[in-house]
């Protein structure tokens, strides 16, 4: 019987009554009294020298209200990168300045070069155009390999060459890495390219800075993922303000996938301009911008080896990997290709050693940081591409290849720096293979033949470190944050209940998921509790949501701080009902005396905490308010199966999704509706990478793909309904609510498994197809198979 | 500037525009009806439909003054009049039909036309008119299963859970 309420049920959204109406309040939708309007103009050339920038025109123009260039910025500071990657001889990634507007260079289409004020969007916008930049055109460093060779242009001229940092983790000795390949019985080997993708949340990001100078406070709006990571970062790194003196507001927000974690220069530039103008500030971007501003993802090419044994056992890999970082280090960019890549490189499998190689390379193109999975899609589309080819080398069942190579004992110490702390991968995969109605494949795949089409069956596993933690360790591997989270819990008068909370929801629905699980710690109603997060002035402190945390991370933050809440209620009790307060137990809302029919209502003892007539003072204080800060002891390790049956059309090479099924193991749920949901919307981007998105520079650093015209979105006739199986479940065994995090399994998960199974459908064609990259468009399959 | 006015959502509305203003900006910026959105500039992403004389259309490829004397049905017109939700927006509650919501508005708005020209149609008619709504969040599952509820058919069957 499906739960009608608390832990474990899916009760409608509370969120979507506002957003179903158009009540949503999105940053967009705020307007502050006397606002200005900016737009940036921003460079249409990859790489170019700046000789002067000529503002006298656009200054003349109506309305503009002031014009900001680089050199308003000297001695301000750059956007930080928040992550030191240390390289493989010990020494610091090479780390360039990022001016909030270009100084000197322009270094990406997109990158911006002056920043026009004026009292509409459309005079801003038009005065950019009377702005005279003078540019001196350099070579675009676009590819790379190149970009590494010997004399090659630097994106940087003060960096010793365009190498961030070159990173190796595993098995550091590369005599010991070889001898295990040199002993294989059988090597796969298999180049592939992760192309780069565009996030694309669906709101474009907007930010409006407000600067009261009465009170010398700032404030502003962002569409962002984790408003106190902004707030940190602008303050002590960009601007130099006190973060008491500012106040950061993420509102509902459209979508993030990643692209809305990092702190932007349009967020600092606001925040700076409404201050030296004293008026608000407005920045909208325009889908053409997002483009070529927010920050992308994946972008890795990588050489894999896999070595087995006679028997068919893993017994070593080695990658080495190109990473782009684009032209400036975004906020986390340089953490996604290293330690969260190259720490999954195991997959669910017991290699025994693992050499990981990375090298992190800047290019004239957009930074690149993390999209839905970070590092996590790249590492699993390696592991289970190569396995699938090494199965259909050998003549093994795929499947069963995995199976036998699995990580069956936990804890399970890695070669590359993780313990799994729990899983079960066979128990996942019998539930695929039920889910995904194996047995029925060679029924439909002779349908599909005799309607003239190829269909293949493309299976992959996956495994990923969520919540990443904690934040001592993170802090010795680079990261310059920590990685805890926070929650409050203010228990009003009359019982109802305000947590605020650290994690942001941007879609995941936590203001219905989160009070499920305080509603059943108590054993009140869900309606008497309200969820805050976004708004640095309304919660603690909070490291928003992103890595699939919220719950792993905040969610516990938020059970220990309901714990701190219930122990000292419990003692209001044992007052109110002369006891001592290890008899009390609390249970549907009522305290009640161990053994006797003494009680009192959750209601009349938060009341008394906050009319203390009768109450033991000199215990406990007045007021019933906790808050917890929690920094999980460990990653926690979502796992799963996906299945993937396509048609391929051997006329024309296009591809359909026929059917999709996922089998995870994200531990306990708390919302299974939502966490459907949640798969759904990742499989939905893992097609859209596998078959359709590709963010394309020319050799020039042009954008080519600079809107919906040009990259494939994934849209609702792309895709098929999908099978979604979270039955298996292996509770994480470090947090309070045993969750283990679900937002990014789908785009981690599909990718692989929709090429698996392209390849095995041009394999039952005859075709000696053993790898095509993504997106794998009607092209590519068709060239492939006429190859 | 040019004078505008329209019908929207059954109340007279009007306001000076330029030649250049468009439906999506006269509504969101001048009638503070920000439940129209603008998620591209292509006309690609069907965030901002509303309907014009009953048919849908993309707010951010009208001018505002091609709608004068229009009746315009923006998302904060759809509810019931006693401010319950709707069929097709009940629908999108009661399954899943929405993450983050930015695509929502012009998804309810799709589908309401969608359903007054075809009340019973197919998870491929469906997903064949959504072509020009674009989710990043769903994959487009459980908005197809709630345009198949709201249009009464029986979803029980689609990819259990
Ligand atoms: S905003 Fe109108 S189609 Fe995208
Ligand atoms: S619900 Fe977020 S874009 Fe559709």
């Amino acid at each position: 019987m499906p739960k009608d309420h608390g832990i474990g049920a899916s009760p409608k959204r509370r969120e979507d009554v506002r957003f179903l109406t158009g009540a949503g309040n999105y940053t967009d939708d705020i307007n502050v009294n006397g606002q200005a309007y900016v737009h940036f103009l921003r460079s249409d050339v990859a790489h170019a020298k700046i000789n002067g920038i000529d503002t006298s025109a656009a200054e003349a123009m109506p309305g503009v209200v002031r014009i900001f260039t680089g050199a308003d910025f000297e001695g301000v500071g750059g956007m930080p990168c928040g992550w030191g990657v240390t390289d493989r001889h010990g020494e610091p990634m090479q780390e360039p300045p990022h001016p909030i507007l270009a100084q000197g260079k322009v270094r990406h289409v997109g990158d911006p070069i002056a920043a026009v004020i004026a009292d509409t969007y459309e005079q801003a916008r038009d005065a950019a155009e009377a702005i005279e930049v003078d540019l001196d055109d350099l070579p675009a460093v676009v590819d790379m390999k190149a970009a590494l060779a010997d004399g090659a242009t630097k994106v940087h001229d003060d960096l010793t060459s365009n190498l961030c940092y070159d990173w190796v983790l595993g098995e550091t000795d590369d005599a010991a890495v070889q001898a295990a390949f040199d002993s294989a019985a059988h090597v796969t080997t298999l180049e592939l390219v992760n192309q780069r993708l565009v996030a694309n949340p669906m709101e474009p990001r907007v930010a409006v800075g407000d600067y009261n100078r009465g009170t010398d406070e700032h404030t502003l709006y962002t569409t962002s993922q984790n408003p106190h990571v902004i707030r940190l970062l602008m303050c002590a790194f960009v601007l130099g303000l006190p973060e008491h003196k500012v106040r950061v507001v993420a509102p509902d927000v459209g979508g993030g996938f990643g692209t809305k974690i990092f702190h932007y220069a349009e967020e600092a530039f606001v925040t700076f301009a409404a201050k030296a103008i004293n008026r608000p500030v407005k920045w909208t971007a325009s889908r053409s911008e997002a483009f070529m501003s927010d920050a992308q993802g994946r972008d890795h090419v990588t050489r894999i080896e896999l070595a087995l044994d006679a028997s068919n056992n893993f017994t070593a890999l080695r990658t080495n990997t190109l990473a782009n970082m684009g032209a400036y280090l975004s906020t986390f960019s340089s953490s996604v290709p290293t330690w969260l890549h190259g720490t999954l490189m195991a997959g669910n499998y017991k290699t025994p050693t693992i050499q990981v190689n990375v090298k992190a390379v800047f290019t004239n193109t957009v930074p690149v940081d993390a999209y839905r999975g970070a590092g996590r899609p790249e590492a699993t589309f390696q592991i289970e591409r190569v396995i699938d080819k090494a199965a259909r080398e050998l003549g093994v069942d795929p499947v069963a290849l995995r199976r036998q190579n699995f990580i069956t004992e936990f804890p399970y110490d890695t070669p590359v720096a993780l313990t799994y702390d729990t899983g079960d991968y066979h128990g996942t995969m019998d539930k695929l293979e039920a889910a995904a109605d194996f047995a029925g494949f060679a029924a439909r795949r002779a349908a599909s033949e005799a309607k003239g089409k190829l269909r293949g069956l493309g299976v992959n596993c996956y495994i990923e470190a969520c919540g990443i933690a904690p934040s001592n360790i993170v802090g010795m591997l680079g990261a310059r944050a920590g990685l805890y989270d926070a929650a409050t819990v203010r228990v009003n008068a009359t019982g109802s209940i305000s947590v605020m909370v650290g994690a942001h929801s941007h879609g995941q629905g936590h203001e219905t998921a989160f009070p499920q699980v305080v509603a059943d710690m108590i054993g009140i109603d869900e309606s008497m509790i309200e969820i805050v997060h976004g708004d640095t002035s309304k919660i603690p402190f909070g490291m928003g949501t992103y890595g699939s945390r919220s719950l792993a991370v905040c969610g516990s933050a938020m059970v220990k701080a309901t714990e701190k809440v219930i122990a000292k209620a419990k003692k209001i009790a044992a007052h109110l009902l002369e006891a001592s307060d290890a008899d009390i137990e609390l249970k549907d809302g009522v305290f009640s005396v161990a053994g006797t029919d003494k009680s009192v209502a959750w209601g009349d003892v938060t009341l008394t905490a906050y009319v203390p007539h009768n109450f033991p003072l000199e215990e406990v204080e007045p007021g019933l308010e906790e808050t917890a800060f929690y920094d999980p002891a460990n990653f926690t390790f979502p796992a799963g199966a996906y299945a993937c049956e396509v048609e391929v059309d051997p006329e024309t090479g296009k591809v359909t999704i026929e059917r999709f099924a996922a089998a995870d193991d994200f531990g306990n749920i708390i919302n299974p509706m939502i966490v459907d949901g949640q798969v759904h919307g990742g499989i939905g981007q893992g097609i859209g990478q596998a078959l359709l998105e590709n963010c394309v520079y020319d050799a020039d650093g042009q954008l080519m793909t600079g809107s919906y015209m040009d990259y494939a979105m994934p849209r609702a006739d792309d895709v098929p309904f999908y099978t979604v199986d979270h039955s298996s479940q292996t509770p994480c065994t470090h947090n309070p609510l045993g969750v283990k995090g679900c937002g990014e399994a789908g785009a981690i998960g599909s990718p692989p498994a929709v090429v698996n199974a392209v390849i095995d459908a041009l394999q039952s064609g005859g075709k000696n197809v053993d790898h095509i990259d993504m997106p794998v468009s009607p092209s590519r399959v068709w060239s492939a198979m006429n190859a | 500037m040019t004078q505008v006015s329209m019908t929207v959502n059954g109340k007279s509305a009007s306001g000076t525009v330029e030649g250049r203003t468009l439906l999506s900006q006269f509504l969101r910026d001048q009638l503070g009806l920000t439940g129209t959105h603008v998620g591209c500039d292509t006309s690609q992403c069907g965030a901002c439909v509303v309907h014009v004389n009953g048919e849908a259309v993309k707010a951010c490829t009208m001018l505002a003054l091609e709608a004068d004397g229009a009746e315009v049905g923006t998302i904060e017109g759809q509810a019931n009049a006693d401010g319950s939700l709707n069929v097709i927006q009940q629908a999108f509650q009661d399954h899943h039909g929405l993450q983050c919501g930015f695509c929502t508005p012009g998804m309810v708005m799709s589908a309401a036309a969608l359903l007054k020209d075809n009340p019973t149609p197919t998870e491929a008619e469906i997903r064949d008119y959504l072509e020009g709504n674009i989710c990043r969040c769903t994959g487009y599952h459980n908005i197809v299963k709630a345009i198949m509820a709201a249009s009464g058919q029986d979803v029980s069957g689609i990819a259990a859970e």
